[in-house]
């Protein structure tokens, strides 16, 4: 008999029922946000209740405010409506809230595993793409449509057909400046923008087990950008002591007798996967994309790529679309490339590690572009205020903002103005996604900082060298 | 929601790799109401319209002789990106009734079920050959039928496509999952105590 993966494991202790070739999947917790008013508007019209609101918890990110602290100023009374809605819904059905100024309030994805919501061994559902984000904790989370939040709500449980798995193993050590997002970039680019469609991905290698537990959320983080609406990595010491006395993370007995199931959980040494992909850890350097989807991604020390290099047409134009839209040229250096504006946020890389790895190259240095850091909660918040990195980021004149999803997609208000260029350390570089025709370059913390402060794409490492 | 068993429609080639929910519909319309005057516009709409509001005449659903279209002919990882279901919304707002693409997002892909559209995944060069014959004669008919399991394309081609059993049925029948979903109570109360014992740590 073969082992078992670390998916395979999670998914059969929660099927229920199966039905015409689908299993009916247990949800062991639920994440909800502000934009998940609508499904429970559905729930509402329908006089429906919902089956475990014990297990579900709601915080707004998408769209908060990022400059103020009162709803008040929020323009549009749609947005306030919807801002505000999460507080009644939470009220309502009787959901554990962090809502509008409360310390843990966040980006649900920042939140989730903060709050110690995520464990090990879960199946977790959220209605956004990130959600796979969460099994950076050797959990099966992914995200879902509103249709099916409403589903959750009522029944906790989903209709799932079971994908296929995949592993990427990275071995090797990282090189110094090169992190876990320019890790990500660089298997988004190797297997393309769909070429996870289907598949759980585990992460395995050394270098992923080298990972913190902040570099292991981000490489989850991405891997719808590869198709895959799952990313995982194996739990070990680095989680569990992560999880130890989180909130909402068992206690005593509970915790021990939680840590002994999670230890059988990681995959058998002679579990088969459906695809295996292998990549060197040592050949990764820090990353930039260039064009409209994150597969766009190169090296830092590279030119942009030449679509007549492409053999499929279709490739071939669509590289051609992106360059006009990008407006940017075959051939050039990633280092001559100049930023409008820096993000440093998002459920990519909003936690403390990605702030004090920004903070690092800012330090001393000064913005000469604009460039603001809005962390990935209020509690990321606080803790870095402790450790005085709002400090360094306003010295150099980067603007510190409020917890929220902010400029990675906008809906709050802060977007990029039409043609304007980023350096952000967000998931999508998608046409309009920063604002209407704005212009988005995916980058890691350290590098968007590296922007920041020489007006230019800069290999970071550089700028370390020194420090 | 709207059952799907055979369809014939006009046909629209949107040529866009990787077309994301992002370009489907922008987030800043995603905090309006489907039932809203107007909600049809926002389908591609940074694609469709200039800042002014004026047509892109180049934006091939501006071209009247695709204006009705109900079928899309899509290129490879329509619909990858956001899991906003608004980008369903939009279709169903300008009458789309199935989508045909080499491949798509799985999270789209199980949106466009829950309102009636068809999904259907057909080898690259099958969706190649059907835009080029829809770009050859804008307003051409596709036709759709669930139950054979086949696409017919404007010259009388017929392709078969693959679909879950699952999915095949709640589309045939224009099914409503919850309330399906709620006559296996039972089932989900029974597997609720067998994993309160099993996972007993995670009760709060
Ligand atoms: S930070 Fe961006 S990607 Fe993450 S949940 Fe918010 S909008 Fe989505």
């Amino acid at each position: 008999m073969t082992g078992k993966t670390l998916f395979e494991k999670i998914w059969k202790r929660h099927i229920v029922t199966k039905r015409h070739g689908q299993t009916l999947l247990y949800i062991d917790r639920h994440l909800c946000h502000d934009g998940s008013f609508g499904a429970f508007n559905r729930l509402r019209q329908r006089g429906l209740g919902m089956r475990r609101p014990d297990q579900t918890f709601m915080t707004p990110d998408h769209y908060t405010p990022t400059h103020t602290a009162s709803l008040d100023d929020l323009e549009d009374p749609r947005a306030r409506e919807i801002a505000a809605a999460v507080e009644v819904n939470a009220k309502e059905f009787g959901v554990t809230a962090f809502p509008w100024g409360d310390r843990r309030q966040g980006i649900v994805h920042v939140v989730g595993p903060e709050q110690g919501i995520t464990l090990p061994g879960l199946t977790m559902v959220c209605g956004d793409s990130h959600t796979s984000t969460h099994g950076a904790l050797g959990c099966i989370a992914f995200g879902i449509g509103s249709s099916e939040v409403s589903h959750v709500l009522a029944t906790q449980t989903l209709w799932q057909k079971t994908p296929k798995t995949m592993r990427i193993t990275i071995d090797g050590k990282l090189g110094f400046g090169v992190t876990a997002k320019d890790v990500i970039l660089a298997i988004i680019r190797k297997i393309s923008a769909f070429g996870g469609t289907g598949h759980a991905i585990e992460y395995a290698g050394s270098a992923i087990r080298d990972l913190s537990m902040e570099g292991r959320l981000t490489i989850c983080n991405m891997p719808i950008e590869a198709g895959s609406r799952f990313g995982m990595v194996a739990p070990d010491e680095t989680t569990f002591s992560y999880i130890e006395g989180r909130p909402f993370a068992p206690k005593g007995e509970k915790w021990e007798e939680a840590l002994t199931f999670w230890r059988t959980l990681p995959s058998d040494d002679d579990a088969a996967f459906d695809v295996e992909v292998l990549l060197g850890g040592d050949a990764i350097a820090p990353m930039v994309t260039w064009g409209n989807s994150p597969q766009d991604a190169v090296q830092v020390t590279e030119r942009l790529p030449d679509p007549d290099s492409e053999t499929d047409a279709e490739r071939k134009a669509a590289m051609a679309a992106a360059y006009d839209y990008m407006d940017l040229k075959p051939g050039m250096a990633v280092t001559d490339i100049r930023p409008d504006r820096v993000f440093i946020g998002a459920c990519t890389n909003s936690r403390i590690e990605d702030l004090r790895s920004a903070a690092a190259v800012a330090k001393g240095r000064k913005a000469v572009i604009p460039a603001m850091v809005v962390p990935g909660s209020g509690l990321v918040r606080a803790q870095a205020e402790a450790e005085g990195l709002d400090r360094i980021f306003t010295d150099a004149g980067f603007d510190w903002r409020l917890a929220g999803c902010s400029m990675c997609v906008g809906m709050n208000g802060d977007t990029l103005k039409p043609g304007e260029r980023s350096a952000s350390t967000s998931n999508r570089n998608f046409r309009g996604r920063q604002g209407p025709a704005s212009r988005t370059h995916l980058v890691s913390p350290a590098m968007a900082a590296a922007a920041a402060v020489t007006g230019s794409f800069t290999d970071v490492r550089k700028l370390m060298e020194g420090s | 929601m709207e059952a799907f068993t055979i369809f014939k429609g006009a046909g629209v080639p949107i040529d866009i790799q990787n077309c994301d929910t992002d370009q489907i519909i922008p987030a800043r319309f995603l905090r309006r109401d489907p039932a809203d005057e107007g909600y049809d516009r926002y389908l591609f709409h940074d694609l469709r319209f200039a800042e002014d509001g004026s047509e892109i005449a180049d934006f091939i659903l501006n071209n009247p002789a695709y204006r009705g279209a109900s079928v899309i002919i899509a290129e490879i990882n329509w619909g990858c990106g956001s899991s906003r279901e608004n980008a369903v919304y939009v279709l169903v707002a300008n009458g789309i009734r199935s989508v045909v693409a080499p491949s798509f997002g799985d999270i789209h892909y199980n949106n466009c079920m829950k309102h009636g559209i068809l999904p259907v995944r057909l080898h690259r060069s099958d969706c190649d050959t059907l835009r080029q014959q829809l770009h050859d004669t804008p307003g051409a008919q596709i036709a759709l039928d669930l139950e054979a399991q086949t696409v017919t394309g404007p010259d009388g081609k017929s392709y078969d496509f693959e679909i879950d059993p699952f999915d095949k049925h709640g589309l045939l029948n224009g099914l409503d999952e919850i309330g399906m979903t709620l006559g296996h109570d039972a089932d989900i109360t029974d597997f609720e105590r067998r994993h309160r014992d099993d996972f007993g740590w995670l009760e709060q």
